[in-house]
């Protein structure tokens, strides 16, 4: 009975569920069908990657989709118009603008700073993590006590902190959010790597002779990598409260752009009677972190069983 | 026979005594690594990011001697680890400059408007820990039910809304269109002269002066932005009771209670628990910890006269002594309040106790 007989067609179910991967692409494709078995077991978690997808979609495309220009308004015609009017599906400001396009233009602010703030700080808490939890003794030790230091600072309080000091606009509001992010991931990634260093495996690279940055590169982070996408997911929603907070108090992206958390701020004046100047971007954020929430939750639940239904 | 086994038993409470010594030390160590830690982050801040702080003082078109004197004076030409000796040092005595804005020492400011913070996020904890926590026993006593979906959504949406946004809403609500609330700041301008706060804490002072009608103004201004930080304090609390309570449920003494005969009830509400509160305690504190920053948003939008409304201000005015101090203040606590239920969670817990 060779294998070659039983062997079901490639790509079908079985040849993904088989127990037996012939190749190491079988086993990994096998082992992402599994996942995202579970994953889209979980409606919730389908939900907050749909409207992942749609931000990515409308970010994508807002040129096309946005029907009036997101800074320049008719101020004539079209001050304070209330949801409904033709033509302005979610009203106007108090400059004339449509707040949909606004709000389609933002899209791509808020990813700008989710993902900027993902690139710099997921490594650096990677790296930090890792060879803090592999080198251990007083590497160890320093590392742990620079990351509880970040740690204990309150982030927002920090990242207000940092703005001050920088001065406002939107890069430095991502660098502060940055700096106060990544000690959760060093955490994270420490643990990971203290699970499995003195396992066999990397005793086998040891004894080949791998220098500890090849250990540390190939063999350690790829596998912090998946608790560490979950913890960034999950982090994803925080952030952007952060930068919307930010925006909030005039410290985050600077008028006329149409960031989310400052047009939150600019509708504040209106609140009493033009509710939806504020209304309407304070709904986008609360949709797009409830997404990034359901994802993450999702994600987790998919990665870690253990954790699952807790 | 007796000489051994006594010097076995001193042996090991010597042992016990210098393991208890060593972990006191750590802890010290902790406290100390950290607070150092924080004061050169907030120095860092301070005198190394931003243009040069003798400039920001007498602005760019002052001619070069003044400017030189002024960093003189400042401390500014010392090498950069003798002025963070010296931050240090006024830290640790309380001093961390003069705030622009308002002339008066930060301190002496912080002082002032701090009680308003802590009474906010006291409340704000109670009214989470005292609906999230029965949130939590139902909804992993219910586990997969309707009432567990609908707690797991109340608590999702409480960690994805902006809390800023959600203030002026429930205001314009609450206070501009059904008048149930006072509007935003702590207390009527009427008792604002013939109201004597002692304490600074003004819940306390009223009820302790008997001034009922100052008791249930201070009660209208407070319900709204308590409420707002109650319910993300909720949200913490009911997630983390939920999966603390469905670890104990899934333990031996529970079947056994139930084996006994005990009523269900009985089992959830001082078994279960009573098990799950000692890490509850810890969620309690932290979730107390993270309102001290949640204020900071909350009382911009409700003009409550604490910290966080201090901060905001001395922000807009570019007064950085001010932001540093207030910076330094709450970090200060957040890291007390970590280590504190770090402590009693230690105590409260005799698994975690050293060996």
């Amino acid at each position: 009975m060779s294998i070659a007989e039983t062997s079901p067609k490639p790509y079908s179910r079985e040849w993904l569920l088989s127990d037996r991967p012939a190749s190491r692409k079988q086993a990994r494709l096998g082992r992402a069908y599994v996942i995202w078995r579970r994953f889209s077991e979980n409606r919730l978690a389908l939900l907050g990657l749909a409207i992942i997808i749609g931000l990515l979609f409308v970010a994508a495309f807002a040129n096309v989709l946005a029907p009036h220009d997101p800074v320049q308004g008719d101020l004539r015609n079209a001050r304070l118009l209330p949801p409904g009017t033709a033509g302005y599906l979610l009203g106007t400001d108090d400059q004339g603008r449509d707040i949909l396009s606004r709000l389609i233009h933002g899209s791509r602010l808020t990813l700008f700073v989710v993902v900027l703030v993902a690139i710099i700080a997921a490594p650096v808490g990677l790296i930090v993590g890792t060879v803090s939890g592999y080198a251990g003794g007083w590497v160890d030790a320093i590392l742990m006590r620079i990351t509880d230091i970040f740690l204990a600072f309150p982030k927002l309080v920090l990242a207000l902190a940092l703005v001050a000091a920088l001065g406002p606009g939107i890069e430095n509001a991502v660098l502060a959010i940055a700096v106060t992010s990544w000690p959760p991931y060093a955490r994270i990634a420490r643990a990971e790597t203290m699970t499995f260093r003195n396992s066999e495996f990397i005793a086998a690279v040891q004894l080949m002779g791998a220098s500890p940055f090849r250990i540390v590169l190939r063999h350690v982070m790829p596998l912090c990598l998946s608790s560490l996408i979950v913890r960034v997911t999950l982090d994803m929603a925080g952030i952007i409260l952060t930068a919307a907070g930010l925006g909030f108090l005039g410290l985050g992206a600077q008028p006329p752009l149409p960031e989310w958390g400052a047009m939150i701020a600019s509708g504040r004046r209106f609140i009493l009677d033009q509710w939806w100047v504020a209304a309407m971007p304070g709904a986008a954020i609360l949709i797009v972190s409830l997404g990034f929430n359901l994802l993450g939750d999702g994600l987790r639940d998919a990665l870690d069983p253990k954790e699952a239904g807790q | 026979m007796t000489l051994p086994e006594t010097s076995v038993t001193t042996r090991r409470n010597r042992r016990r005594a210098s393991s208890f010594a060593k972990s006191v030390l750590r802890f010290a160590v902790t406290v100390v690594t950290t607070f150092l830690g924080l004061l050169a982050v907030t120095f860092f801040i301070g005198r190394v990011v931003p243009i040069d702080p003798a400039l920001a003082i007498v602005g760019d078109r002052a001619p070069n001697h003044v400017v030189e004197r002024v960093r003189e004076e400042l401390g500014l030409n010392l090498p950069l680890y003798q002025q963070f000796y010296i931050y240090v040092k006024q830290a640790l005595s309380g001093d961390f400059g003069t705030s622009v804005l308002t002339t008066n020492p930060v301190m002496t400011d912080i002082a002032r408007v701090f009680p308003a913070t802590i009474e906010l996020a006291t409340i704000g904890t109670i009214i989470g820990a005292v609906f999230g926590v029965p949130l939590g026993v139902l909804a992993a006593v219910k586990r997969g039910s309707i009432a567990d979906q609908i707690v797991r959504v109340i608590g999702l949406i409480g960690y994805s809304v902006p809390i800023f946004w959600l203030g002026l809403l429930t205001l314009v609500l609450f206070y501009a269109k059904l008048r149930w609330v006072a509007y935003p700041g702590r207390i009527d301008i009427v008792y604002e002269y013939t109201f004597t706060p002692i304490t600074g804490f003004f819940l306390i002072d009223a009820a302790w002066q008997r001034q009922w009608d100052v008791l249930w103004d201070l009660f209208r201004h407070i319900i709204l932005p308590g409420s707002l930080l109650g319910y993300f304090s909720l949200a913490y609390i009911s997630r983390m009771t939920r999966s603390f309570m469905l670890n104990e449920l899934s333990q031996e003494y529970v079947v056994a209670a139930r084996a006994k005969g005990l009523s269900e009830t009985r089992i959830i509400w001082f078994h279960a628990l009573r098990n799950a509160a000692v890490p509850l305690v810890t969620v309690i504190a932290l979730s107390y910890a993270g309102l001290l920053e949640g204020s900071v948003l909350t009382e911009t939008i409700f003009s409550w006269p604490g910290l966080g409304l201090y901060i905001t201000n001395s922000l807009q005015n570019a007064d950085m002594n001010a932001v540093l101090g207030g910076t330094i203040v709450i970090g200060a606590v957040f890291v007390g309040i970590n280590l504190l239920s770090d402590l009693l969670y230690r105590t409260l817990d005799p698994r975690t106790r050293s060996r």
